[in-house]
């Protein structure tokens, strides 16, 4: 299988503070790969040293193929983002937020009315493309912003805690955009704390206290753990966090 | 480059968008002007007047009818005796009066001499201040057109109720400074404001993340303002040129560059301010507190820096705000050209380079 994510021992300290502790794991083209644990368990950290926006203080790691010490400007080339804060214009439209977005990474115009042509088609946002973004209910401006993140044909797409705060229908429309990309070959590196999003994922890594303290398909980890739910596993693990929030 | 340019449409849109903020940002340049401006120079014109002509002789008939003819004042009433003035004054419609003695026009014939009294309302001293030293001037001049015929010069003098005050000399002096003013509170609040706000909201990750250069979202967020503010300086000259008859005595195109650098500076601090701040309201907070204020104290241009005690004239000096209010004021006022002006040029240009270094090094390219 082709590894498009490949960290070795990664960690992060803050003076004495480990925010990351020798994380080690894989990721294969095309999955797509939950990240969890509770709040302050080191996963922004983690996805913050992955995207490049973040240096390791030690351990190594590649990105679609780049070192995070010496390649930051071709990864951020090959991978999209999206955050849990909402993250396009507000007081830009539909299509001025997509033509931005493309541009800062280069699009060509051609290649930029072409995809906003598509996008729009399938959002269903023909008659909200020359609206401002501001007025689009939240759950389409999530599935935007998701499309918006893959306008540059990344390779990896990072999301973090895309759905908090939109309703369930709106979630299960988001994944499934989700699953498409990763069937179009995109992998997709997703932190969550819905567990009914974790089942979705080919396979989660569960972080506790800066560490990964599982990693596995969800199938597999309810096997090992011996019970019948994620949330399940996800007590018995996070339960020995000595971090609070 | 096209990237650049992609980015400069979006932040014009964010600017043009936002009809508020714009028209408060040109329409505050206008009004403080205005407002500066009339507080202090349309009282001094057309003020109302009473003259006291004891004499009624020919003297003080042309003395009179120029001090009418001068657009600084207008004869409400002559009246026969001094006794009247004070009644007028009561009234509150008149400001000032003029008196003439009975013997105005025999003294000036024979003696070559005369006296003029001259009595302001004090209650407002500056305006007072002002309209004497109007007086005496027109007074003045009237003397000077005698003398131009005649062998031994003539010599009318006023008597004052009021000390000169030579702060009022330059009512003027209020346009560098509302310049100074404006341009620092577009430049370092809404630049500050506008990158902060990219933080809050959670767009500055998404650029990060991209391969935009991260030095360049603060250049393209910096332009338009810089745009804006030069279209504000042409603004502020405007109104002062034409509403308030205000000359430009030195080199509009060396003004126009001095205002650049100052803008610049401006810019500088702002971007310095978003890169220690996370949060809109502390960058505007410490925009107002760390920017307006210091401007309004320390520029010279609302206390003048001499009379202060000499902590505060070492600190002034650190104000960016001061030099370029002595720039403004050196070509404006007193037309000198760069010679006059490339000390206080090169120290803004100092602190503009001192602040570009410190908020590139605090920049950080990784967000940590």
């Amino acid at each position: 299988m082709n590894t498009v994510i490949q960290t070795d021992k990664l960690t992060k300290r803050f003076g004495d503070f480990i925010a990351t502790n020798e994380i080690t794991l894989e990721v294969y083209k095309g999955e797509i790969f939950g990240f969890l644990g509770a709040n302050g368990a080191g996963k922004t950290t983690a996805m913050r040293m992955l995207c490049g926006l973040s240096k390791p203080s030690s351990g190594k790691a590649t990105i679609a193929g780049f070192d995070v010490y010496r390649e930051t400007e071709k990864i951020k080339k090959n991978i999209g983002y999206m955050s849990q804060k909402f993250s396009l214009y507000d007081d830009l439209t539909v299509l001025e937020n997509i033509s931005f977005f493309g541009g800062i990474y280069g699009l060509s115009d051609r290649q930029l009315k072409e995809k906003s042509e598509t996008l729009i088609g399938r959002l269903g946002l023909r008659q909200e493309a020359n609206k401002l973004v501001a007025s689009l209910p939240l759950g389409w401006k999530q599935k935007l912003s998701f499309s918006v993140a893959l306008l540059h044909y990344p390779k990896i797409v990072f999301l973090d805690e895309p759905t908090g705060g939109v309703d369930p229908l709106t979630r299960r429309q988001f994944w499934d955009l989700i699953y498409e990309a990763a069937a179009g070959g995109v992998t997709i590196f997703v932190t969550t704390h819905y567990m009914d999003e974790a089942e979705y994922c080919n396979r989660i890594s569960i972080m506790v206290d800066g560490k990964v303290e599982a990693l596995d398909s969800p199938a597999n980890l309810k096997k090992t753990f011996q019970v019948n739910t994620m949330d399940e596993v996800f007590y018995q693990l996070a339960r020995g966090a000595k971090r609070g929030e | 480059m096209k990237q650049f340019i992609t980015f400069l449409r979006k932040e014009f849109a964010h600017v043009l968008r936002d009809k508020k903020t714009l028209l408060i940002l040109f329409g505050m340049p206008i009004v403080q002007i205005l407002i500066f401006g009339f507080a202090l120079t349309n009282e001094v014109k057309n003020t109302k007047i009473v003259v006291v002509d004891q004499a009624r002789d020919e003297s003080s008939q042309q003395l009179i009818s120029r001090i009418e003819a001068s657009r600084y004042f207008e004869i409400e009433t002559i009246l026969p005796d001094a006794k009247e003035i004070d009644n007028a004054f009561r009234r509150g419609s008149v400001k000032m009066a003029v008196v003439f003695p009975s013997n105005f026009g025999p003294d000036l014939a024979h003696l070559k001499r005369a006296q003029v009294q001259i009595i302001a309302d004090a209650s407002d001293p500056n305006t007072a201040n002002t309209l004497t030293n109007y007086m005496s001037s027109v007074i003045a001049a009237h003397q000077d057109e005698l003398n131009g015929n005649s062998e031994i010069p003539y010599r009318i003098q006023p008597h004052l109720r009021m000390l000169y005050n030579p702060q009022l000399k330059g009512v003027h002096n209020f346009v560098p400074g509302v310049m100074a003013l404006v341009l620092m509170l577009v430049c370092v609040m809404m630049t500050a404001v506008s990158i902060v706000r990219e933080k809050e909201t959670g767009t500055m990750e998404i650029l990060l993340v991209s391969p935009f250069k991260p030095l360049l979202v603060m250049v393209s967020k910096a332009v338009p303002y810089l745009i804006l503010s030069l279209i504000n300086v042409v603004t502020i000259l405007l109104v002062s040129m034409y509403i308030l008859d205000l000359p430009v005595n030195g080199s509009l195109l060396l003004l126009f560059a001095e205002s650049t650098l100052f803008i610049i500076t401006c810019l500088t601090f702002g971007i310095f301010i978003s890169v220690k701040t996370n949060s809109q309201q502390v960058a505007m907070l410490i925009s107002l507190m760390g920017m307006m204020l210091p401007t309004i104290m320390f520029s010279g241009f609302m206390f003048p820096i001499e009379n202060m005690p000499v902590a505060l004239q070492v600190i002034s000096n650190i104000v960016p705000a001061k030099w370029f209010y002595i720039i403004v004021k050196s070509i404006m006022i007193k037309g000198l050209g760069f010679s006059g002006i490339w000390k206080e040029t090169l120290i803004l240009a100092g602190i503009t380079l001192f602040l570009l270094v410190v908020s590139l090094k605090n920049f950080k390219i990784r967000l940590a």
